[in-house]
């Protein structure tokens, strides 16, 4: 087996009364492309929440790169080398692209205040490395001519992708993409799976995706975990996953009682 | 390296042209140039907290009556002091204090960024508009303090005779210098962190950013800058009051950060020339004047009525401020730009 990079171990998540994940465990292997899918209100999110220390699970735990990682406070866990996208896109609106991306690499710039208040050499050292390094990865994603643009003026596929360039910025080893492709037309979702496969395999990623479109997750996923109403239904391959009966049912209701 | 020359020759011009107008100017235009000044000083340091970083604060009046009153206390000579504490007699430590004018200015900041500080340790903890609740009750607890300590304050007889050290060669300068500082920290990690928190919490989090650590750091800056303020002011008035320090003056700070446009530095700038210089360069309405060979009489209070309608002109045809949140490089920058794409 390979290494694995992110274990779930029997998280357990409750708002007051209602238990939105119950009981739940599941592996990320370390280069795998991993699918979190699940109908409206199955606790996607919110697992990706306590991922990133937004939320505390009740109970559980959450092991990255062999190190216990619950509860981290959500700013310190990009220093572990975990970075989120968001499902309703979350721009910095009165910035320019460029400086939305700049600001991914906050945690990786050394100069103190009173550098910057006095223009001492290692800001302009750490200011142009990092100009340099985040029209790069505007490149990659194609949108570098839009860099001086206000970021909320680009159509909603590029503003994804302004999304995603942001988390890459800075330097995760685990991306975790919330619904990458909602609301795109079936050309820029096929532009995105291209892209997404593109940067895992230059930054050596791990990606942990939600997702409803299944033709996405198919083509993109090694494997998948199918939640229903915070517990795990189905564990795969995602073409299993599409002839499951637990998951049709899922989905679509039980037939066999009615 | 071009850039940088460019900002020294500038730099410098600006010292050069304030050094001018110190030397030339008669002492009723340097008494406006001083105002403008220290009002600069304060609605660039307002605008850090308020506009760039998006925290709503209603501090200004507090902090400016801490530099003020710290300032004097250094500059007042220990034997007028004893003569000017009518009421009670000074604390001992009032008496102590004595320093050079530079050094009472920066105890004045300091002690307004302490403050700052542990006014930020509480409030920053949660979200919403709590800083504007604690920041304003922040100031009448200054303002309430300076009127029942007269023992350190002179109550509200409050301080005279101040010895006038500072000039437009000092306000000028300090001006510049917030100015250049405050650009400098906005063009940074940290300005960008500061907008970031501003624009969206969440994902400003999310990208590692402390957002406790950067308002707080934003709140103090803005403190120490408006402590210093206070103290150039007390140096300049030469005579302070509790009274002085009164919620209007952050009202009319407020007016003008949102004037110039929340976030934009040079907006503020020009903003506090426009409104402080129009304080008097409306004054004529109040006299008696002559239109079409009628005597409108003379109306006091006047030039505030038409100062209201300028501001109202001014939301309803430029409802960001006269600069929304961009500086006057941006602007230029994407003018060039536009022109190049045409």
């Amino acid at each position: 087996m390979s290494n694995t990079l992110l274990e779930i171990r029997n998280i357990t998540m409750q708002f007051g009364g209602v238990t939105a994940i119950d009981n739940l465990s599941f592996k990320v292997p370390l280069g795998s492309t991993y699918g979190l899918i699940g109908p409206n209100g199955a606790g996607k999110t919110t697992i990706f929440n306590n991922i990133t220390g937004n939320y505390f699970p009740t109970e559980g735990s959450i092991i990255f790169d062999k190190d216990d990682i619950t509860g981290t406070k959500p700013n310190k866990i990009i220093n572990r080398g975990i970075a989120r996208t968001f499902q309703n896109i979350r721009l910095f609106k009165s910035m320019n692209v460029l400086e939305n991306i700049l600001i991914g690499f906050h945690n990786q710039i050394p100069y103190t205040y009173f550098e910057a208040i006095f223009r001492l050499p290692r800001y302009h050292d750490y200011e142009k490395r990092i100009r340099v390094e985040a029209m790069g990865i505007l490149e990659e994603f194609g949108i570098a001519k839009y860099a001086n643009e206000s970021a909320t003026s680009l159509s909603y596929g590029n503003q994804r992708k302004v999304e995603i360039a942001r988390a890459l910025a800075t330097k995760p080893k685990l991306l975790l993409l919330d619904e990458p492709a909602a609301g795109m037309n079936p050309n820029e979702t096929a532009e995105l799976s291209d892209i997404i496969q593109k940067i895992k395999d230059d930054y050596d990623l791990t990606i942990l995706l939600i997702e409803h479109d299944m033709k996405f997750v198919n083509a993109m996923c090694d494997s998948v975990t199918v939640l229903d109403y915070g517990e795990k239904i189905f564990e795969g391959k995602p073409s299993d996953a599409i002839v499951d009966s637990k998951v049709i049912s899922a989905y679509l209701g039980d037939f066999t009682n009615a | 390296m071009k850039n940088a020359i460019i900002k020294l020759l500038l730099i410098l011009l600006s010292l050069g042209a304030i050094a001018l107008a110190h030397k030339s100017f008669d002492s009723y235009t340097l008494s406006i140039l001083n105002n403008i000044g220290i009002f600069a000083i304060l609605a660039l340091s307002y605008n850090l907290i308020n506009g760039v970083t998006g925290q709503f604060s209603l501090e200004p009046n507090g902090f400016v009556a801490i530099g003020a009153y710290i300032t004097a206390l250094f500059l007042i000579p220990s034997a007028d002091k004893i003569d000017m504490y009518a009421l009670v007699e000074p604390a001992p430590i009032i008496l102590q204090m004595k320093a050079n004018f530079l050094i009472a200015l920066l105890a004045g900041g300091l002690s307004a960024t302490f403050i700052a500080l542990l006014l930020s340790l509480p409030v920053f903890r949660v979200r919403g508009d709590y800083l504007a609740i604690v920041t304003l009750g922040f100031g009448f607890i200054i303002r309430i303090f300076a009127l029942n300590e007269p023992a350190y304050t002179n109550g509200a007889m409050g301080l005279n005779d101040i010895p006038e050290v500072a000039n437009f060669m000092w306000i000028g300068s300090l001006a510049l210098i917030t100015f250049v500082v405050m650009l400098h920290i906005i063009f940074s990690k940290f300005g960008r962190a500061m907008k970031a928190v501003r624009d969206d919490e969440d994902a400003a989090t999310a990208m590692g950013i402390n957002t406790f650590k950067i308002k707080t750091l934003a709140f103090m800056t803005s403190a120490f800058f408006e402590g210093i303020g206070g103290g150039l002011l007390a140096s300049f008035l030469t005579t302070i009051t509790p009274d002085q320090f009164s919620f209007l003056l952050t009202f009319q700070l407020l007016i003008i950060i949102v004037l110039g446009g929340l976030g934009s530095m040079i907006g503020s700038l020009v903003a506090t020339i426009l409104v402080m210089g129009s304080m008097e360069w409306l004054r004529f309405l109040d006299q008696d004047m002559v239109i079409f060979g009628m005597h409108t009489g003379a109306h006091p209070g006047m030039r505030m009525v038409v100062f209201a309608i300028l501001l109202i002109i001014m939301m309803l045809f430029a409802r960001r401020g006269l600069f929304g949140d961009r500086e006057l490089l941006d602007i230029l920058k994407n003018s060039f730009q536009k022109r190049a794409d045409k």
